[in-house]
């Protein structure tokens, strides 16, 4: 459906085949030749066994999702081709040892051919482990799409780099043999590319994007318990973590993570915890907490399909409210949603920026989708000029009277001070207080001047949720203005409403997309601008209760009746969109 | 001196107080609660070491003993329950110059706050946990607590609890930590000597306290103790000998040991922390720039 050059390789067998190694590197193939690149990586919670499978789509303009069709399948068992190959696009072709299994040809859908491939008798030339064999067919893949076998050497090069020569060389002669074999016997596909198109991008997934974020931001502590899809962010900052000076905990459990780098924030460095849903469920006293005692607080939560343990490898947006909710009262939180790598870089460093510019727990709302896929960039898309003021060096403002931490001030905003700091000892709490730190909550309670400082005392921390509001950026309408159709959506479902929105354009149509990246506290006013100027409107969010349009309900008064609500786990194509769209522009009403 | 009066003069310029005091907040405890004793205890042993106040940050959950910090002039946390040692493990890593205590009742260490408790001592951060324990929950007024005694009836067990107390001592010997230690709030001199000497020894020190709550706890109190305490100090225990640490640990009955089970020499958590060689977090700069190399990785 693209007018632009733009193919789908796809690789798929069960796990402990290597399929994300061998996805990633055809994702590397894209980028490496200078094209745009979205890998999706789709696995279960089994370490081996099961099927997994991995889309590499190339583009020569920004490829937002996975993209909708086929045009190279490696197939590692016989499951993966009956899955897959029906959705091959013309032109396109089924890769296959035949030593393994054999497909039918007439099962292969109109226009698309086989191309079987000896890939274990090509890897038994140099060893016995059958995990060779994937180079053979990565070097036919090669040739299939249109690149040429330096692209590949370059590449297992670096998978290979760090171990023995013996190795390197195995994986380069069996991917030799294979891209030899099939460029004597068959053509590229019909959609094959041509190479070097220009400068090499980056391939980068948007928890690498996020922990790097938080490293450009000053974070120096994470304290984190291993949760899929949230446990990449962790890795990232471990293997930095020495060279960066950043300490890394994990943690013996969720409710430790949060409340260590509560610790950490409090005694003034940049700290942040990442997890998903469920750790997050456990992590709810301790963000009212960080609101309570005004502790600045970065908390990503990546989310999976839920309820429960759910599908632990699957995508969702179905924390929304409770991330809105978390905790008992009522304190001043934000919630940013980024929809590519680029923005969780930027989002990231927002998070920590209004977490200390407002003193209170900031959540990044990641999910599956855009933690653990990946998405080609430049390196324009991550500047690293940031200095991050150095926060303990700074001496606290003296104030009337004492150290007031918590002092009221028309922006609610008190000024900090940091154990070890002399001459402002403090007793932060989460009970009640007063701008001192002194508990209200017991001896005091409910007697008439502890009564209005509660008052007072919550008002202060609320006024820095109108604060926050204001300082805040209203979401990007993207696409033309006046358009006939205004789409909905929040964080990463962005990606395939954005390849949609290329597509809905093309024939005269005109949609435009509200791009809601800061979800709270919610522009009232500019998001329910945008939506009364429209004629019509789609919402498109992973969730089965249309979390975002009840939060825009309630907080603008405008329902938006047309929905594509998805909960099976599985990524939004742009053609599911692009369909749903076109039915809302042909139907009458709104 | 008081907390205020500590800033108060501070932005005077005048002299500060240079060790940790009372605080200007009246302790709101019982008369008589076994608390007052600790608290006098911590102050105790603070101003032996002379640490100045601002370099010392006291950490609590919540309970009636977790109210502590308000009324000592250093810096405090007072955090929710159970979740003390999370909150004061974060600040030591934060910076580690600081002397960091951690305090909190029975429940908020041994039930809530178990998991923290085991995996702290395995950590062995230079952090004292004082723990004041009544064998009861004081604050929610007087159900079990994990170191309620079989039989004891409370407003939660009516006829008597049926399930085994936590040994704090043996759990803390088992799971790792190179100090471990029970006092007496009865004792205010022998429990700041355990304090004092937890504070200055590097790596985790568990100063578990009998402290009675004469409100809520009708069976383990002052006289209780007074009946049945020694010492360890002087008896033949060598607080060296683990397997003697784990034999006085099961002294539970006419006769209770007080003073120093066990004490070993460890590397602190913060010193294998890579990241810290430098000095404490709060010194270090941040941020990213001039590291643009981290994005060859992703080429
Ligand atoms: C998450 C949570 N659960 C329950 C409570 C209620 N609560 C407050 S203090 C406490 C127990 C206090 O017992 P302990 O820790 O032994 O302290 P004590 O009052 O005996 O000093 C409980 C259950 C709470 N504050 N937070
Ligand atoms: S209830 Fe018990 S523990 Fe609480 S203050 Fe009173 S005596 Fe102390
Ligand atoms: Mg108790």
């Amino acid at each position: 459906m693209t007018s632009f050059p733009d193919l789908g390789i796809r690789v798929g067998g069960a796990a402990g085949d290597g399929i994300a190694t061998l996805g990633e590197s055809f994702a590397r193939l894209f980028t490496r030749n200078g094209y745009h690149a979205y890998g999706h990586t789709a696995y279960q919670s089994v370490i081996r066994g099961g099927h997994v499978w991995f889309h590499a789509r190339g583009s020569a303009e920004r490829a937002w999702s996975l993209g909708d069709g086929i045009d190279i399948l490696y197939a590692y068992n016989e499951q993966t081709a009956e899955i897959h190959a029906p959705f091959l696009r013309k032109g396109g072709v089924l890769v296959h040892d035949p030593e393994k299994f054999k497909f039918p040809a007439d099962r292969m859908p109109a226009g698309t051919r086989l191309v079987p491939v000896p890939a274990l008798e090509m890897s038994r030339k140099y060893a016995s482990d059958p995990i060779l064999s994937g180079s053979a067919g990565m070097g036919a893949i090669t040739f299939l799409a249109g690149f040429p076998f330096e692209t590949l050497v370059g590449i297992l090069k670096d998978n290979f780099g760090t171990k023995k020569q013996e190795i390197l060389d195995q994986n380069l002669g069996t991917a030799e043999a294979g891209y030899k074999y099939v460029k004597e016997r068959e053509r590229p596909v019909e959609r094959a590319f041509s190479p070097n198109r220009g400068a090499e991008k980056l391939l980068i997934t948007g928890n690498q994007a996020i922990a790097m974020g938080a490293a450009a931001a000053g974070c120096q502590f994470l304290a984190q318990y291993p949760m899929t899809p949230a446990s990449t962010v962790m890795h990232w900052m471990a293997d930095h973590a020495s060279s960066l000076g950043i300490v890394v905990k994990q943690a013996e459990d969720e409710l430790a993570a949060i409340n260590m780098a509560i610790g950490a924030s409090h005694a003034g460095v940049r700290a942040m915890t990442a997890t998903s849903g469920g750790g997050f469920s456990l992590m709810v006293e301790a963000l009212g907490m960080a609101g309570m005692t005004e502790t600045p607080l970065v908390v990503v939560n990546s989310q999976r399909t839920g309820p429960s343990t759910g599908l632990p490898t699957k995508t969702e947006q179905g924390d929304l409210d409770l991330m809105l909710g978390a905790g008992q009262g009522d304190f001043p939180r934000a919630i940013l949603a980024p929809g590519d790598v680029s923005e969780a870089y930027h989002s990231t460093m927002e998070a920590f920026r209004l977490a200390e510019d407002w003193q209170t727990p900031v959540l990044l709302a990641s999910d599956f989708g855009l933690s653990e896929n990946f998405q080609s960039a430049d390196r324009s898309d991550f500047p690293m000029d940031f200095v991050p003021p150095h926060l303990y060096a700074q001496a606290p403002p003296t104030t009337p009277g004492g150290f007031r931490r918590y002092m009221h001030t028309p922006s609610g905003v008190s000024p900090r001070a940091f154990p070890g700091q002399k001459g402002f000892n403090f007793v932060a709490g989460s009970d009640e207080h007063d701008e001192f730190g002194h508990l209200i909550s017991d001896v005091k309670v409910g007697v008439p001047p502890a009564i209005e400082e509660r008052r007072h005392m919550m008002e202060k921390r609320m006024r820095k949720l109108d604060g926050m509001r204001n300082a805040m950026k209203a979401p990007d309408l993207e696409g033309p203005a006046n358009a006939q159709l205004t789409i909905v959506a929040w964080g990463s479902t962005a990606g395939a409403v954005r390849d949609a929105l290329r597509e809905l354009n093309s024939d005269g149509s005109k949609v435009n997309f509200l791009h809601i990246s800061r979800v709270y506290p919610v522009k009232s006013i500019e998001v329910a601008k945008a939506l009364v100027h429209t004629p019509k409107t789609l919402l498109v969010e992973a969730n089965y209760t249309a979390k975002l349009g009840g939060l825009i309900r309630k907080e603008t008064g405008i329902d938006l009746p047309n929905r594509l609500l998805k909960y099976d786990g599985e990524p939004f194509h742009p053609a599911e969109i692009v369909e749903r769209a076109r039915g809302v522009l042909a139907a009458g009403g709104h | 001196m008081t907390t205020t009066q500590t800033a108060m003069e501070g932005v005077a310029g005048k002299a500060l107080p240079v060790v940790v005091g009372k605080s200007d907040t009246k302790p709101t405890w019982c008369p008589g609660c076994g608390d007052y004793g600790v608290v006098a205890a911590v102050e105790r042993a603070l101003k032996t070491l002379a640490i100045p106040s601002h370099e010392v940050f006291i950490v609590s959950g919540i309970g009636c003993s977790s109210n502590l910090p308000h009324f000592l002039s250093s810096y405090g946390f007072h955090s929710i329950h159970g979740r003390a040692l999370p909150v004061a493990s974060g600040a030591k890593l934060a910076n580690h110059a600081l002397t960091v205590i951690a305090t909190g009742g029975d429940g908020d260490g041994y039930g809530i706050g178990g998991g923290h408790f085991i995996h702290s001592m395995r950590r062995n951060l230079d952090i004292t946990y004082i723990v004041m324990n009544n064998e009861i929950y004081g604050l929610t007024t007087g159900q079990a607590s994990p170191t309620s005694e079989m039989g004891h009836k409370t407003k939660s067990t009516p006829l008597g609890v049926i399930e085994r107390p936590i040994n704090p001592i043996a759990l803390a010997l088992a799971a790792g930590a190179t100090y471990v230690s029970r006092g007496f709030s009865g004792d205010v001199k022998h429990l700041g000597d355990l304090i004092a000497n937890g504070i200055k020894h590097r790596g985790f020190s568990l100063v578990d306290v009998l402290s009675p709550c004469v409100t809520y706890n009708k069976i383990n109190t002052f006289d209780y103790f007074r009946q049945r305490l020694y010492k360890l100090e002087g008896s033949a225990h060598d607080p060296s000998n683990l397997v003697s640490a784990f034999e006085k640990a099961q002294e539970w009955g006419p006769k209770i040991p007080i003073g120093l089970f066990y004490q070993t020499d460890r590397p602190t958590y913060e010193e294998l922390e890579p990241a810290l060689r430098n000095g404490p977090l709060v010194q270090q700069p941040g941020g990213l720039r001039g590291k643009e190399h981290l994005l060859d990785e992703f080429v």
